[in-house]
């Protein structure tokens, strides 16, 4: 009897501890595909970092007699591309760029499209028009038609990639978040706090940010796969990347020439963006739900 | 209706004036000195400033997006830097070759998406409704430009029944609705297909899900209604959203078309502005730019009509 009254009393005191955190665990745990998804994506992400020292072969040395291998040619287990470079060092080595080029956006338009739309819902008034008819100004730029426009302006390189990226990005996440700040802005709890005396900076981070921050972080997640695809496309098109580093969108690019000569081997790097790209949006509704945002 | 369609156009206007200044602006971002594609090296210091005034790039920047926006107001957007011809001449020809690619591509994917999200919508949580959800996150997942090649090694290579590049027999430039030309169409608007398909099936899912489950579809069902009359409600509560969703996309297809166009040497706006990038044309990169910018804010503007045109309860909200 008194087994059963501190199993009851005790069961709110540890839900209260870590209760919606370890429900969102518990909940992925139960969910096999998204588990895929993250290993993967964690397995191409710990490959790229460590790939210098995993006693590869060298992605830039090329070989003129050993040029265009098809897939399965002993000592290149996926050939070799138009300069005789090993394909599996490459896409390995490849993972680095497009990885760090595609998430790395999305990460900075996070924390400046997030600070600015809580700034823009918190605030409203002036601040919110002038912020928010900004963004609607991109918004007339289809996504694909900004990255290009900027990149193609700036011209190629990695930097340039970025911020011409972090700038596509930024627009979308400012709304999201001004419209989810906009929404708690108007509780009483709210209200209730600016009455006790506390001033904008402590009510954001007391009450504002806990609130709105994982709509928004659900959100961002769900653009990483567009802005690897971007990235990569960036690269694809010569204004991102450039030669001789490996790159999947490059390497997609370069390999075009040789498509009558080894067609399959130069589908290979798109199809590592292909995939990685799937993985993140399978992660990313995984997530979502687990964490049971709606949108 | 009348004054809805003029408080949409009214609204339109400052986003307009801002898609303008950036396409004005991303010639200022643009590294290096404009001039220096047209002038000779040795070219003097007083020289040089005899030809930055007469391309009024000695005036202020405020006074040289004026001139700018006065010149486009009477459809004169400069000349090519590249060939020399006028740039509205090249950017009309090119958007209308992506434009044609667009609407095919619209043509293929607008039907295939709307039974997909119906039937996944209608047959919710069997095993029809997670094929196609695989299907849509797939269609969105894929980078096209690595599809269109996949699709050109399968039907062109192996199979060689499909051309691989241009528009037309041996790249010509005129269109014509001839199955010489249209089989040239068939690959890049079946790949610019794929990622609207996915994201109008999940749109049309999800829309069907959720109407399917409201009262008044059983009310209909409860009063003696057939099934065919009972859709035809949800289709009708539907066709807003999913239009808006639709117009969208037609407006990111002809934007979208840019990396499939350089995929399959489709003469179209895409594959300008990867000249235009290259060739450090900024006349014609802005050109391009502009027009597809604005087209996009169009098409915006006619589906915010259409959807209150259909639905009358977004007019009052």
């Amino acid at each position: 009897m008194a087994a059963v009254d501190t199993d009851i009393l005790e069961e709110p005191v540890t839900e209260s501890g870590k209760g919606y955190w370890s429900g969102v665990g518990a909940r992925l745990m139960r969910d096999p595909v998204t588990l895929i998804c993250m290993a993967v994506i964690l397995l191409l992400i710990l490959s790229a970092i460590f790939a210098p020292y995993l006693g590869l072969a060298d992605p830039y040395k090329g070989s003129m007699i050993a040029r265009l291998k098809p897939i399965g040619t002993p000592g290149h287990i996926l050939g070799t591309d138009e300069q005789g470079r090993d394909m599996l060092v490459r896409l390995i080595y490849g993972g680095r760029l497009t990885l760090f080029i595609g998430l790395t956006p999305v990460v900075l338009a996070f924390f400046i499209g997030g600070t600015l739309g809580i700034v823009a819902g918190y605030a409203g008034g002036w601040v919110n028009t002038v912020i928010m008819r900004t963004v609607d100004v991109f918004f007339a730029f289809p996504s694909v038609l900004l990255a290009i426009a900027i990149s193609g302006a700036l011209g190629a390189g990695i930097v340039n990639s970025l911020v011409s990226l972090t700038i596509v990005f930024i627009p979308p996440i400012t709304r999201v978040s001004e419209a989810v700040t906009s929404g708690v802005r108007a509780l009483d709890y709210i209200d209730a706090a600016r009455a006790s005396g506390a001033n904008a900076l402590t009510v954001i981070r007391v009450h504002v940010i806990g609130n709105v921050l994982s709509p928004i972080f659900v959100y961002a997640t769900s653009l990483t796969s567009v802005c690897m695809i971007l990235a990569a496309g960036l690269s694809f098109l010569g204004i991102g990347v450039r030669p001789p580093e490996p790159e999947w969108g490059l390497m997609l690019n370069t390999l075009r020439s040789a498509i009558y000569v080894n067609p399959w081997l130069s589908a290979l790097p798109g199809m590592m963006i292909f995939v990685t790209s799937l993985c993140l949006n399978l992660l990313s509704d995984g997530v979502r739900s687990a964490m049971n945002v709606r949108d | 209706m009348f004054s809805y369609f003029l408080r949409r156009v009214i609204l339109m206007l400052p986003v307009a004036f801002g898609v303008s200044v950036i396409c004005f602006l991303l010639v200022q971002i643009a590294p290096g000195d404009p001039l220096t594609a047209i002038m000779p090296v040795d070219a003097t210091a007083d020289e040089q400033a005899a030809m930055r005034a007469i391309y009024g790039l000695d005036k202020p920047l405020p006074v040289q997006y004026a001139i700018w926006i006065g010149n486009l107001a009477q459809g004169d957007m400069g000349k090519s830097i590249a060939t020399g011809r006028p740039v509205a001449g090249e950017v009309f020809g090119a958007v209308q070759n992506s434009l044609l690619l667009a609407a095919s591509a619209a043509v293929i994917a607008f039907p295939i998406g709307i039974f997909l999200g119906f039937l996944a919508g209608y047959f919710r949580d069997t095993l029809l409704d997670r094929a196609v959800t695989a299907i849509s996150i797939a269609g969105v997942s894929v980078p096209n430009y690595w599809l269109g090649i996949v699709l050109v090694i399968i039907f062109s290579v192996n199979l060689g029944w499909l051309p691989s590049m241009g528009a037309g027999p041996g790249g010509s430039q005129d269109w014509s609705w001839d199955w010489l030309h249209i089989r040239h169409l068939v690959l890049p608007a079946v790949t610019l297909a794929v990622v609207p398909i996915g994201i109008v099936a999940r749109t049309v899912r999800a829309l069907a899900g959720d109407l399917l489950t409201q009262d008044f579809v059983l009310a209909l069902y409860a009063k003696g209604m057939s099934r065919g009359d009972v859709l035809r409600h949800v289709a009708r509560n539907a066709a807003a959203t999913a239009l808006s969703v639709m117009g969208l996309q037609l407006g990111y297809l002809l934007g979208g078309s840019i990396l499939i166009e350089t995929v399959f040497n489709w003469p179209g706006s895409g594959f300008l502005l990867s000249n235009a990038i290259f060739q450090r044309d900024l006349p014609l990169l802005q050109g391009t730019i502009l027009v597809l910018a604005l087209f996009f804010v169009g098409m915006n503007l006619i589906v915010d009509v259409a959807q209150a045109a259909i639905d009358p309860r977004i007019k009052r909200s």
